[in-house]
């Protein structure tokens, strides 16, 4: 055995074994999240706490999606927003104009979301970061004034109005508050396990090292270009399941999901919460709703409000927050090792 | 989409010349900010997302100085001056903290004062539209060239805008002050090797840049309406000249700024409702068939 396979063998080795074990761990995680999130209705009869929920899941999606690019692979884009925009728009019409079942629409929207993210992918990922920035901004802008002058078909800027027909599916009735809750509860969870899934891979970790150093990538006869279209395309499907359980839940869609601030939005989660953890966007979510929700009730001026806890987490924290708590449990760990 | 308008437009003299003008008021506006967004850019390497509220409070800080003393030579340079001074303080106390940060964590602190100005607009000038309303010197008979209607003041503001240009390009290619800016955009540490101060330098294209929107905001006072917010479409349309023209190219924002004001007024009459989707498509073909902008310069 030369030196260079000796050297392959051992790395090998906990690459096979560790993912295996860390996906069993992943889905009894997520399975008891899913039970505990599901069970909820059975100790609470508060629509609120169970709309928070679905609102939470919606934007969980888009921003755990949003980081796959941010915080994975370093690609920062501003127009994120638009694939989920797309999948409330594209579920909404699907439904609307033609009388197909749920299951059906919702796979011709993840199916239509990636062919628009492979074709807009392909033209922003050759571009190097405030390009791509810039580039995913025009292209969202695009699809919202697209939105609005294209009234005919999308009602413009009243947005998919007349409610979305929510017909019952393997006797699963969305018009039910309840089924509603624990499918998009479902939904979440689904989907954060597979993004899980994704950057636990060995993409995932070829996405690392795009971050770290394309040219290195590179060199090492990775197809850089591929591998950024490709995780364009999964983080838009997600982004759009995200925009689908938010058409369900107000059943309507507007050209507010499609607007910059959407992006803009998930961008602050994802700083809010932190980027280097998995679970840091999730985190974020729950608390930009939160503040959002109390600050709206207490001021008229929540700007200034949220402008100050940016600037906390900006230049105070200089991380998000799952970052700072994982780097002090961390720090703690090796204190109490070293001892 | 009407492009019988488009085209009966495009065949009346009256009509060519009243959207030429309107089209190179909305560019020389545009240039004003895009030009200090792209010379922040290219000496500071910071993407300021909060440059559309300089122009903001250029219009407000115009309008206050207007209506207190009634001249409208001092609403301009209460414009200017005023977010002149805002501009070096905002980069001192807090743009200063992230040079050499993460992209997104600059964003991320602009993006908080986007949100913290506009409150700040709305708390002292209230949430309404405003107006400041055209100054006597300038309510007199509009000439007609061609046919076309073109009001005085957009000659006047044409060529304040063409001033500041013509300035600030010779000031930077010219002038000793003009030098050190652009070594110190090439080389900052070389630079403040040589003894010169980045930090006042850095200080100063900021507030330089903050008074070039200001300018271009008290000019616009008179002809738009004010409100709190009013910074952002502003904001994006200079982003959109800056990265078509290319980052950090002032000739380039220049011609970007000109090219869009163009598209703007013509398409308001062949696409009334796409305009701004017309503006982002423009966008994506220049930076599709050349990735760094017009005048960009390729990245090692």
């Amino acid at each position: 055995m030369t030196e260079l396979e000796a050297g392959r063998a051992q790395t090998l080795v906990p690459v096979r074994s560790g993912p295996a074990l860390g996906r069993y761990r992943d889905l009894l995680i997520a399975l008891i999240a899913f039970a505990v999130l599901a069970s909820l209705p059975m100790f609470t009869g508060s629509k609120a706490l169970l709309d928070f929920v679905i609102r939470c899941s919606a934007y969980g999606l888009f921003a755990t999606s949003l980081n796959l690019l941010v915080g994975y692979t370093g690609l920062t884009s501003f127009g994120h927003g638009m694939f989920f925009g797309l999948g409330a728009y594209s579920y909404g019409l699907i439904m609307q104009k033609l009388n197909v079942p749920i299951p059906v629409a919702f796979i011709a929207t993840l199916a239509i979301t990636t062919v628009v993210a492979a074709i807009i992918g392909a033209i922003c990922v050759r571009l190097k970061e405030i390009y791509f920035a810039f580039v995913t901004l025009a292209f969202q802008m695009l699809i919202h004034s697209t939105i609005l002058s294209w009234a005919s078909f999308t009602g413009g800027d009243q947005g998919l109005r007349g409610g979305i027909p929510r017909p019952a599916f393997l006797g699963i009735d969305l018009a039910n508050h309840v089924h509603l809750y624990v499918t998009s509860c479902a939904l979440l969870i689904l989907g954060l396990l597979a993004m899980r899934q994704i950057a636990q891979s060995p993409f995932g970790y070829t996405l690392r090292m795009i971050r770290d150093n394309a040219a290195r990538a590179s060199f090492l006869g990775i197809d850089v270009w591929r591998a950024k279209l490709t995780v364009f395309v999964l983080a838009a499907l997600f982004a759009s399941m995200g925009g689908m359980v938010m058409a369900l839940f107000v059943s309507g869609a507007y050209p507010e999901f499609a607007y910059w601030t959407i992006s803009g939005e998930g961008i602050f989660i994802n700083m809010l919460g932190g980027v280097s953890t998995f679970l840091g966007p999730m985190v974020g979510t729950v608390l930009l709703l939160l503040l959002n929700d109390t600050v709206t009730r207490f001021t008229e001026y929540h700007g200034i409000v949220l402008g100050v806890v940016i600037l906390f987490f900006a230049l105070g924290l200089r991380k998000g927050l799952l970052d700072f708590v994982a780097e002090w449990v961390a720090h703690r760990r090796d204190a109490g090792e070293g001892r | 989409m009407d492009l019988d308008a488009l085209a009966g437009c495009l065949s009346s003299s009256a009509c060519l010349v009243t959207q030429t003008t309107s089209g190179l008021i909305i560019g020389m506006l545009l240039f004003l900010v895009a030009v200090g967004l792209t010379l922040i850019f290219g000496v500071l390497k910071v993407v300021n997302f909060s440059h559309g509220a300089f122009y903001m409070f250029g219009a407000y800080f115009a309008m206050t100085a207007y209506q207190l003393t009634g001249s409208f030579a001092l609403a301009m340079l209460a414009g200017a001056a005023g977010t002149a001074v805002l501009g070096l303080i905002f980069e001192r106390v807090f743009m200063s903290r992230v040079y050499g940060a993460d992209v997104l964590m600059q964003v991320l602190v602009c993006y908080a004062f986007v949100l913290i100005f506009d409150d700040v607009v709305r708390m002292i000038w209230g949430p309404e539209f405003k107006a400041m309303g055209m100054p006597a010197a300038f309510q007199v008979m509009p000439l007609f060239i061609a046919g076309g209607v073109v009001p005085p003041y957009y000659l006047l503001l044409i060529g304040v805008a063409l001033v500041a240009a013509i300035v600030l390009g010779l000031g930077l290619s010219r002038s000793r002050i003009g030098k050190v800016i652009r070594a110190a955009a090439h080389n900052p540490g070389m630079v403040s090797a040589l003894g010169i101060n980045t930090g006042l330098i850095y200080g100063g294209v900021f507030a330089l840049g903050g008074m070039l929107a200001g300018l271009a905001g008290a000019l616009a006072a008179p002809v738009r309406s004010l409100t709190p917010g009013m910074g952002f479409s502003v904001l994006i349309e200079s982003f959109i000249v800056t990265v078509i023209g290319g980052m950090g190219s002032i000739l380039g924002a220049l011609i970007g700024a000109l090219l869009l004001g163009l598209i703007r007024s013509f398409g308001s009459q062949g696409f009334p409702l796409f305009v701004e989707g017309l503006m982002y498509l423009f966008m994506v073909i220049v930076l599709v068939s050349k990735p760094t902008g017009l005048f960009g310069k390729e990245a090692a």
